[in-house]
């Protein structure tokens, strides 16, 4: 696919303002750029692609019978994903061998694999460790080769850090680092260390699985000591980098926990209409029915949210990190709620493993600490929106 | 066809004959609405010149710029909104043509007599009766309304009732317009608990309606309610609103002013509420977007719901981060405002206020069956009064 231009599809030519909206009285930084929440046509087009490739390759049979293998990821999902349908390389521009698309076409992938709880290393290869990279200005060094062949599905690259880290913390390997995401489907890790930024080998390091909450994205113990590894940035632009790959994350994160969230209520209310007790559909009752409503408008909260996060990204937005912040302490608490309410409104059926729901609430619940709790994007929104903590 | 430069043509004629300098409020309003561009979309001699919507903007633009007055919107919202796109709908010509101008202008300000004490959320359950009096061909009605806003101020209102207790509660209503100046209409004001008196309960003993002034057939009142519910939300305005628009505003205003009121506790629902309102606010925006676009979707009836548990808890929590101040009030005088402003006044009136933000048009339960029912597909709640005759129903 070749996305085109992915700014403004739905109107006439509106860049972003540079002196957007203020409320009176407020302080500088809750300027805003305006954001384009809707879909485009290109967009609803990737959906179904990227839809129907996991309804094929990755339906959630497929996902049960693989979870305990040790090898979750379903054969030929990533090949078909990042090279048929060229998702790995949407942020990186075609000079580079990408896409040229944007975060707002990578958050669309992301919303269809959060509805299949699919196992697959796009947030971690496709848009932390791809951001990363993009972020140290690649020429034609070797983050631009390896750049290149991610963007063509031929590598997957990770970021060596824990899945908890936040945009915000400044994270850098001194040892064997816990909780590495996908480390397992990496051919390249990238590690930051204390004088830069280092493409390390995956083979060259030790990786150590260990036994996740959501068996849905592996993550292991990663040691990579031993190698030497090429080195991509200095300290500075490595930490910058790493940064911001990690805010593309946090903000695409959203679109994930929306997705999943949506599955979790279409799926129960599906179950609610057909389940009947005393002589009714269980979704007749009115405290079932209350309870699916909220639901729903949290999701179109998180709709607009996870939108926001990915056009403010897009844009390059200056308010782009309170958006993220405000986004992922929005979605996160969503996405969990969906799924434990998919899980109780489905009674004892919800409880079983043949059922998929808690494929769904074990990544929601992991989610929820990935890349920075909503308590901590909620104290990034206090530093941004000048609402400080108690002296 | 008429576009937007004949439209602009036409307002700088209009504004050529009657100079907003040298020409009075009321006598410009009145030359705008026969001008047809009161409202653009209405048909011609009935304020319009059956334009396109969209092409107002045009009109108010031209208008705004040469400073002319306008109707004052706000104040004659009932009118405007929901009495005219049923005057217009189901009304003859001749009610249409009699109703629609001084209604327009201010002149008559109208007010909507639904909501009874037995009859609030199943509002097709109402009581007051109207019987026909067979020399006249008049009809006679006799009940009590309530929650009537404008009703102390209003020349006339639109009005439902029973004219058929045999039958079937949605079926036995007929719609009317009922002359606020019958001796049978008794206004009284409805104290709230903010202290003063937004809206009236309305006693109605005798009042006599001419069958001239019956909207739609003798029993389809229900249905030509409809009209005028559907469209009291009036269409979303084209503005955006900015980041701290609403009631967050104000208290993160204090929160910024008053560093010796702030606590840890406070802080964490501050933010989380900060994020909340951030969200509904790009909630409204993306609806606002599907509008533009022309694909509304059924978001709108999620603004409403957000609204309501926002507003109350950001005014909550102001009235506790205010500490000795929170336990103030400015003033609890009887009053009859005239317009409601929710974000107005002190933190107390806001908690207090906000209170009915999930009662009023439609409460928030039902508003969620809606959504239970309307957008999610649910199945409905059993039904046992939909064939059973009104007077036969439980009150």
């Amino acid at each position: 696919m070749s996305p085109e231009s992915p700014r403004n599809p739905h109107g006439p030519d509106s860049p972003p303002s540079p002196d957007g909206l203020q409320g009176p009285g407020s302080p500088d930084a809750l300027r805003g750029h305006e954001p384009d929440l809707l879909y485009s046509d290109t967009e609803d087009a990737l959906r179904d692609a990227v839809r129907s490739l996991l309804a094929d390759r990755a339906g959630h049979q497929t996902v049960l019978d693989r979870i305990e293998t040790g090898d979750p990821y379903p054969t030929g999902l990533w090949q078909a994903l990042a090279a048929g349908i060229g998702a790995a390389g949407l942020l990186v521009p075609e000079k580079l061998g990408g896409q040229g698309a944007s975060h707002r076409e990578a958050a669309v992938v992301l919303e269809e694999l959060g509805r299949a709880v699919a196992p697959a290393p796009y947030l971690t290869s496709a848009v932390v460790a791809t951001e990363t990279l993009l972020a140290l200005g690649p020429g034609d060094g070797p983050a631009a080769g390896l750049l290149a062949a991610m963007a063509a599905g031929e590598r997957t690259a990770v970021l060596a850090v824990p899945l908890t880290t936040a945009p915000r913390t400044a994270f850098e390997a001194t040892g064997p680092v816990r909780a590495v995401a996908d480390a397992a489907a990496a051919d390249v890790l990238l590690v930051p260390r204390p004088d830069g930024l280092y493409a390390v080998p995956a083979a060259e390091a030790v990786i150590t699985p260990v036994t996740p909450l959501d068996l849905t994205r592996p993550l292991a113990v990663v040691d990579a000591g031993g190698s030497a590894g090429t080195r991509l940035a200095g300290g500075g632009e490595s930490r910058a980098a790493v940064r911001r790959g990690l805010l593309a994350g946090a903000g695409l994160l959203a679109s994930e926990q929306l997705g999943l969230a949506e599955w979790c209520l279409e799926e129960t209310v599906r179950h609610t209409r057909e389940r009947y007790q005393f002589n009714r559909p269980v979704g007749s009752f009115q405290a079932l029915k209350h309870r699916m409503a909220h639901l729903w408008l949290d999701l179109v909260g998180a709709r607009a949210a996870a939108r926001a996060a990915a056009d403010a990204l897009a844009a390059g937005a200056a308010d782009a990190e309170l958006t993220v912040a405000v986004a992922q302490a929005y979605c996160s608490g969503v996405a969990v709620r969906a799924a434990e309410e998919c899980v109780q409104l489905h009674g004892g059926i919800g409880m079983t493993w043949e059922h998929p729901a808690h494929l769904a609430l074990k990544r929601a619940k992991a989610d929820q600490v990935a890349l920075g709790t909503a308590g901590h994007h909620q104290d990034v929104v206090a530093d941004l929106a000048e609402l400080p903590a108690p002296a | 066809m008429t576009d937007a430069a004949e439209l602009r043509e036409r307002t700088r004629a209009l504004l050529a004959a009657h100079p907003p300098a040298t020409t009075g409020r009321t006598d410009f309003l009145r030359a705008r609405f026969d001008a047809g561009l009161a409202w653009v979309h209405y048909p011609a001699g009935l304020g319009g010149l059956d334009a396109p919507r969209s092409l107002q903007a045009v009109v108010d633009a031209e208008l705004a710029a040469a400073g002319a007055p306008d109707n004052d919107p706000r104040r004659i919202g009932i009118g405007l909104g929901m009495a005219a796109p049923t005057l217009l709908a189901h009304g003859s010509g001749e009610v249409a043509s009699r109703f629609l101008r001084p209604l327009w202008t201010g002149e008559e300000v109208w007010c909507q007599l639904f909501s009874e004490p037995g009859a609030g959320s199943d509002l097709a359950a109402l009581a007051t009766r109207a019987v026909r009096d067979e020399a006249t061909g008049d009809w006679i009605v006799d009940g009590q309304k309530v929650w009537t806003s404008s009703a102390h101020t209003a020349r006339w209102a639109i009005l439902i009732a029973r004219t058929d207790p045999g039958l079937p509660k949605h079926r036995g209503i007929t719609y009317f317009v009922c002359d606020m100046t019958d001796p049978g209409v008794e206004v009284r004001p409805l104290r709230q608990i903010t202290g003063e008196a937004e809206f009236n309960e309305v006693f109605l003993t005798g009042v006599r309606i001419p069958d001239a002034h019956r909207l739609g057939a003798v029993g389809d009142g229900w249905r030509v309610a409809q009209t005028t519910l559907m469209n009291e939300r009036v269409s979303i305005g084209g503005a955006r609103i900015p980041r701290e628009g609403g009631m967050i505003g104000k208290a993160a205003a204090v929160w910024r002013d008053r560093p010796g009121l702030r606590t840890h506790a406070l802080h964490r629902r501050l933010l989380g509420l900060w994020v909340d309102a951030e969200v509904a606010r790009l909630t409204g925006e993306r609806l606002r977007q599907q509008l533009v676009a022309g694909e509304p979707g059924p978001e709108g009836s999620a603004m409403k719901l957000g609204f309501a548990r926002l507003n109350q808890a950001i005014s909550g929590l102001e009235v506790e981060l205010l500490g000795d101040e929170g336990l103030l009030y400015e003033d609890w005088t009887m009053r009859r405002p005239e317009l409601v402003d929710f974000t107005g006044r002190d933190a107390g009136y806001r908690y207090l206020r906000s209170k009915g933000n999930s009662i009023e048009g439609g409460t928030s339960e039902v508003l969620l069956n809606i959504v239970a029912e309307r957008v999610l597909g649910l199945p409905p709640e059993p039904r046992n009064d939909k064939d059973v005759p009104w007077k036969d129903l439980a009150r």
